[in-house]
C-alpha cells in the first residue's frame, strides 16, 4: 500500500474578531493546492485551537487575526501549544498585524506573518517550503 | 513509554498521533494496528448519513451532549470529500461541534476521503479501531453527505442511521433507493418546523408498505429539532433498542464478522493487486502491456485470464 502523506493545516480566527472572509480564501486556496485544511469557525478560544490541533494531529496552524489582539493571541497560543506537547507544529498568521510587531511575533516563535495583499501564491509556497511531515516516533 | 502504550491507555494526542500514521499509511501505522487489533471491538458504532443540509454534523453535536450526559466517551469520525482536482481538502464538520470542543471525552477526528467513493475514507475503519484501543464507548461516524450511494457506512456501523429534513422537496424521494434501505433508524431532524410530522408520517407509511427487513428489525423514525434540542433521549432509547435487538438476536455478533471479513478481503485484494503492479513495473513490462492492449496486439481479458500467481499465507504455501 502506497504511502499518502497529506500536509494538515488548522486555519482558526480567535477571539471576538468576526470576518472570516480572509481566512476562508486561505483555507480554499491551501485546498486548491493539495492540502487539508481544517477550519474552526469562528470565536474560538485559544483553549479550543489547541484542542483542534491536538485532535487532528495537524502539521501547521494558521492564525487570522483583524482584532489588533495577536499580542495576547500569538504568545499564549505558542505557551500552550508547548505545554500540549505540539511544539514542533509550525504556527503562521495573517490579518491586521502592524509591521514593527513581526520581528516580536517570530521571537516567540510564530514563523512567517502575512500582511493584507500578499499574493496568495506566496502563501502557498511559503507553506510548501516551511511546512513538512513531522518525524515518526513510536 | 511508548506511543502504543500511551494510547492503550487513552492518551489524546498518542491517539491523535496514532490516527495520522494510520491514516497517511505508514508502516508504524500498521504496526499500531497490529498491537491495539486485539483491543478492538468495545466500542458501539453508530453510523450517521444522509443528504447535505440535513443538519447531520449539528444533529451529532446534540447527540453527543446527551450521550455525555449518560456518562458515556464519544470519539466522532467527521468525513468530507476530497476535491477531486488538487487532491486538497476543506474539512469543517468541528465548526458544528464546538459545544464539546474541551470536553475530555470526547474526541473529533476529521477525515478526508482522498478519492475513495461509498460516503467514508478507506482508512475509517482501521481510524475505529484506534478510537476503539483508546476506550471510547461510542464511536459515530459522519459520512460525506450526498445521500445518493453512500450505503458503505452499513458495513461499518452496528446502527445506522439516515438523517433528513422537512421540505427537500421531494421529501422521501429525496433520499434514494439506497440510502433508504440501509437505515435502522430514520432521525427527521429540523422537527420544530411545520412539515416535520408530516415527513415522519411519510416515513412510517413507506416502512409498513416495504417489504419486512431479512433480520426482522422493522426501522423506527424519531423527530428531532437539534435547534431546540428535542428528541435525543427518545432517539439514544431506540439506538439502545435496536443494540438489544442485535444482541438477543445473534446479529451483533455476526454483522461485525461480516465486517471483519469485508475489511480483510479489501486489503487482501489491495496487496495482490499492488503486489503485482510493482513487480510488472520492476520488470519493466507494465508500461509495454499498455501500449500493446491500446494498440489492440492483445485484449485485457486474456491478459488478466493469463496471470497465475504463487502464494504463501501465515508461512503456509496455498
Amino acid at each position: 500500500m502506497s504511502q499518502e502523506r497529506k500536509i494538515k493545516i488548522l486555519i482558526a480566527k480567535p477571539g471576538l474578531d468576526g470576518h472570516d472572509r480572509g481566512a476562508k480564501v486561505v483555507a480554499r486556496a491551501l485546498r486548491d493546492a493539495g492540502f487539508e485544511v481544517i477550519y474552526t469557525g469562528l470565536h474560538q478560544s485559544i483553549d479550543q485551537i489547541v484542542q483542534a490541533a491536538l485532535e487532528e494531529d495537524v502539521d501547521a496552524i494558521g492564525i487570522s487575526i483583524l482584532s489588533g489582539a495577536h499580542m495576547y493571541v500569538f504568545p499564549t497560543l505558542m505557551q500552550k501549544l508547548k505545554e500540549a506537547g505540539l511544539d514542533d507544529v509550525v504556527v503562521f498568521g495573517g490579518g491586521i498585524i502592524p509591521l514593527d510587531d513581526i520581528p516580536k511575533l517570530k521571537e516567540v516563535g510564530v514563523k512567517e506573518i502575512f500582511l493584507p495583499g500578499t499574493p496568495l501564491e506566496e502563501i502557498i509556497e511559503w507553506v510548501k517550503n516551511n511546512v513538512k511531515p513531522r518525524p515518526v516516533k513510536l | 513509554m511508548g506511543l502504543i502504550e500511551q494510547l492503550l491507555k487513552g492518551d489524546r494526542r498518542a491517539a491523535a498521533r496514532a490516527m495520522r500514521l494510520v491514516e497517511d499509511n505508514y508502516p508504524e501505522g500498521r504496526e499500531i494496528l497490529k498491537r491495539v487489533y486485539p483491543y478492538s471491538g468495545r466500542a458501539y458504532v453508530i453510523g450517521i448519513t444522509g443528504p447535505p443540509g440535513a443538519g447531520k454534523s449539528t444533529m451529532i453535536d446534540k447527540l453527543v451532549k446527551h450521550l455525555r450526559k449518560q456518562g458515556k466517551k464519544v470519539g466522532i469520525i467527521a468525513i468530507d470529500p476530497t476535491s477531486p482536482f488538487s487532491g486538497g481538502a476543506i474539512l469543517g464538520d468541528r465548526i458544528r461541534m464546538q459545544e464539546h470542543s474541551l470536553d475530555e471525552g470526547v474526541f473529533v477526528k476529521s477525515l478526508a476521503t482522498r478519492g475513495h467513493l461509498g460516503g467514508l475514507a478507506k482508512c475509517t475503519d482501521d481510524i475505529i479501531q484506534v478510537m476503539d484501543a483508546m476506550g471510547l464507548d461510542i464511536i459515530i461516524v459522519e459520512t460525506v453527505g450526498v445521500g445518493q450511494d453512500e450505503v458503505d457506512i452499513v458495513k461499518t456501523a452496528d446502527t445506522t442511521i439516515v438523517v433528513t429534513v422537512p421540505g427537500l422537496g421531494d421529501d422521501i424521494q429525496a433520499i434514494k433507493a439506497g440510502v433508504l434501505e440501509i437505515a435502522d433508524i430514520f432521525v427527521v431532524n429540523k422537527g420544530d418546523k411545520p412539515e416535520a410530522d408530516k415527513t415522519v408520517r411519510e416515513l412510517k407509511i413507506m416502512i409498513d408498505m416495504s417489504a419486512p427487513r431479512e433480520d426482522g428489525w422493522k426501522p423506527k423514525v424519531y423527530k428531532v429539532s437539534a435547534l431546540k434540542d428535542e428528541g435525543f433521549e427518545e432517539l439514544i432509547q431506540g439506538i439502545y433498542e435496536h443494540k438489544k435487538f442485535l444482541e438477543k438476536t445473534g446479529r451483533f455478533e455476526s454483522y461485525r464478522k461480516d465486517r471483519l471479513e469485508n475489511l480483510f478481503l479489501i486489503m487482501l485484494k489491495d496487496k495482490l493487486a499492488n503486489n503485482l503492479i510493482s513487480k510488472m513495473k520492476e520488470k519493466g513490462i507494465y508500461d509495454k502491456l499498455i501500449n500493446e492492449m491500446f494498440e489492440k496486439k492483445i485484449d485485457p481479458y486474456s491478459v488478466v485470464e493469463s496471470i497465475e500467481c504463487e502464494c504463501s499465507i501465515e508461512g503456509e504455501k496455498i
